[in-house]
C-alpha cells in the first residue's frame, strides 16, 4: 500500500513536469523546433519499444503532434511532442524500475 | 448456412416455456467502425413466434436491442411434440424462419 | 612453507566455490514452479474460503451471488453456442489437401485442451493451442486464422468444449529454457506497465471480486480455464490473445503482437499455476 502511494506521487510529480513543459512551449515555435522535439520524442518512444513497454498515450500524442504540424500549428505540435517525450521517458523509467520491483508483488 | 435461430420450448402441461437465441449484428446505426465511418443501421424489426397458426409472441424491436439477442417467455397451452414456428424480419428486408418441436 | 600458502589458497578458492554453489542453489530454490503453483492456489483459497478450488474457473461468477444466479440461467442457453457450432464445423471440414485438424493433434484433437501450452524442446519455445492451430493450417497450405477472434475463437471453443472437466496438466520439462520461459511469463504477469502503472496482478491477484466500474474482476487462478469467452463487453467471442492484448491496452500499454514470446510465456505460467483446475471453456463473461 505504502509503496503504491509513493508510486502514485512519483507519477503526479511527472505530470507536473509535463504541464510545465507544455507551458514553456508557448513562445512561437517554428517547423524546425517541431522537428527537433518530435524526433526526440520518437527516439524515446523507440527506446520504450525496445523495453517492450510503450504507452498508448505516447503513441496518440505523437500522432496528434504530427497532425498539428501538418495543419501548420507548430506551437501545438511542439507542445504535444514534448508531452509525448515526457510520457515515453516515464515509460522507460517504469520499465527500469520494474526490472526487479516486480518481485515484490509475487505470491510466495 | 446454418440457421440464425436457436430455440428450446418445453411444455409443463399447462404452459410452454420458450427460450430463443438469434444471431444478428443488431447495428444501431450510431456506431462507427475503426476508420470512423458510421456502420449503417441493421436490426431486427419484428420477431414472431407462432403456435397452431396463431402468433403467441410478437416483438417489435428497434436499434436498442443488443447483438445476438436472447428471448425468454411462456404462453398458455402448447402440447409436447407440436411445432412452434419462429421468424424474424430486419430493416433490410432479410428474414429467417425456423421450426422447433415443443418438448 | 610454500606448500602451506598454496594449500591455504586452495582452501580459500574452495570456500569461494562452495559459497558460489550455495548461492546458485539458492537461486534455483527461488525457481520452484510446483511451490509457486501451491502458493498461488493457496493465496486464492485463503482469500475466498467459501469458493471451492474448482469453482475459480468460473471467474467473477464464483465471487458474486447475483452474478452467479444470472450465469446459471445464461448457461442454459449460452451466447457462445453459435461459435461452438461454427467451431465444430470448421474442425470437421477437410482442408484442400484432404487432411483436417484431427490429423495435426494427438487423439485427433479431442479432449486435449488441458495439455496446452506445452514447451517444445526441439524449438525451445512455448507452443500454445492457438499457435498449434495456425501451424496446422499453414503446414497444410491453408491460410492461418487471425489470433484474436472469429474462426480462432470458434475452433478453440470447440476444442475446449471436448475437454471440459479435464484438469489443466501443464508440464515443465527438465530443460533450462522451459524454466526460463516460465520465469519470463511470471515476470510479465507481475510487471507494472502502461500509463496506469498496472500489472496483470494488480487486478487479478490484488483485487479479484472487487468492482472496476460495473465489472467484477476475475481471479487469476483459473482465468485461462474458461477461454475462449463470449464477452458481452466485446459483443462477441475472444481468444486468450484477445484477452491479453485488450488487458494491456486498458492500462494504456501498447499491446505486443498476439503470440509474441512474452504472451506465450505468460500463458505458460498462468496455465501452470492453475494445474489441477478443470477446463470450463468456452465461457461467457459480462
Amino acid at each position: 500500500m505504502r509503496n503504491s502511494v509513493i508510486r502514485i506521487s512519483v507519477f503526479c510529480a511527472m505530470s507536473v513536469l509535463l504541464a510545465s513543459g507544455a507551458i514553456s512551449a508557448w513562445a512561437a515555435s517554428t517547423e524546425a523546433d517541431y522537428k527537433a522535439a518530435y524526433s526526440a520524442a520518437e527516439t524515446a518512444n523507440n527506446e520504450a519499444g525496445k523495453l517492450r513497454n510503450q504507452w498508448t498515450t505516447t503513441v496518440s500524442a505523437l500522432k496528434d503532434a504530427k497532425k498539428a504540424a501538418e495543419g501548420g500549428d507548430f506551437d501545438k505540435a511542439v507542445a504535444l511532442s514534448k508531452h509525448a517525450e515526457a510520457l515515453a521517458k516515464a515509460s522507460i523509467f517504469q520499465s527500469t524500475e520494474q526490472k526487479d520491483a516486480w518481485k515484490a508483488m509475487e505470491i510466495k | 448456412m446454418a440457421s440464425t435461430i436457436r430455440v428450446r420450448a418445453t411444455s409443463s402441461g399447462e404452459t410452454t416455456e420458450v427460450q430463443a437465441l438469434i444471431q444478428h449484428p443488431m447495428d444501431s446505426g450510431f456506431v462507427k467502425d475503426a476508420s470512423g465511418n458510421l456502420i449503417p443501421p441493421h436490426f431486427i424489426q419484428q420477431l414472431t413466434f407462432e403456435y397452431g397458426g396463431k402468433p403467441v409472441f410478437v416483438a417489435d424491436w428497434g436499434p436498442a436491442v443488443s447483438k445476438d439477442p436472447y428471448v425468454k417467455f411462456s404462453f398458455k397451452g402448447g402440447k409436447k411434440g407440436d411445432d412452434l414456428k419462429i421468424s424474424w424480419v430486419d430493416n433490410k428486408g432479410a428474414t429467417d424462419t425456423s421450426t422447433a418441436k415443443i418438448q | 612453507m610454500r606448500a602451506t600458502i598454496r594449500l591455504a589458497a586452495t582452501g580459500v578458492t574452495l570456500a569461494m566455490l562452495l559459497l558460489g554453489a550455495a548461492r546458485a542453489s539458492h537461486a534455483a530454490d527461488s525457481l520452484n514452479p510446483p511451490a509457486d503453483a501451491k502458493a498461488f492456489q493457496k493465496f486464492f483459497t485463503d482469500k475466498f474460503p467459501k469458493v471451492k478450488l474448482e469453482d475459480f474457473v468460473n471467474g467473477p461468477y464464483s465471487m458474486d451471488e447475483g452474478l452467479y444466479k444470472q450465469w446459471k440461467e445464461k448457461e442454459e442457453f449460452p451466447p457462445y453456442e453459435f461459435a461452438l457450432d461454427a467451431g465444430r464445423d470448421l474442425f470437421a471440414k477437410p482442408f484442400k489437401n484432404g487432411k483436417s485438424f484431427a490429423d495435426c493433434f494427438p487423439n485427433k484433437g479431442i479432449g486435449i485442451r488441458q495439455n496446452y501450452p506445452y514447451f517444445d524442446e526441439k524449438r525451445g519455445k512455448v507452443i500454445t493451442l492457438e499457435v498449434a492451430i495456425n501451424e496446422c493450417l499453414e503446414s497444410n497450405g491453408e491460410k492461418p486464422f487471425s489470433y484474436t477472434k472469429d474462426d480462432m475463437a470458434s475452433v478453440t471453443a470447440y476444442m475446449a468444449f471436448t475437454s471440459r472437466g479435464k484438469p489443466f496438466d501443464i508440464k515443465i520439462p527438465n530443460d533450462p529454457r522451459a524454466l526460463a520461459a516460465y520465469e519470463n511469463g511470471k515476470k510479465y504477469f507481475y510487471t507494472r506497465r502502461g500509463q496506469l502503472n498496472f500489472s496483470c496482478a494488480t487486478c487479478h491477484v490484488q483485487s479479484p471480486g472487487d468492482h472496476i466500474r460495473a465489472e467484477v474482476l476475475a481471479p487469476a487462478l483459473g482465468i485461462l480455464n474458461a477461454m475462449p469467452i463470449y464477452r458481452s463487453e466485446w459483443g462477441g467471442m475472444g481468444t486468450i490473445s484477445r484477452r491479453f492484448t485488450s488487458c494491456n491496452s486498458q492500462v494504456r500499454a501498447v499491446p505486443l503482437k498476439p503470440q509474441d514470446d512474452e504472451y506465450r510465456d505468460l500463458e505458460y505460467y498462468l496455465s501452470y499455476v492453475s494445474n489441477g483446475l478443470p477446463i470450463s471453456g468456452p465461457g461467457a463473461r459480462p
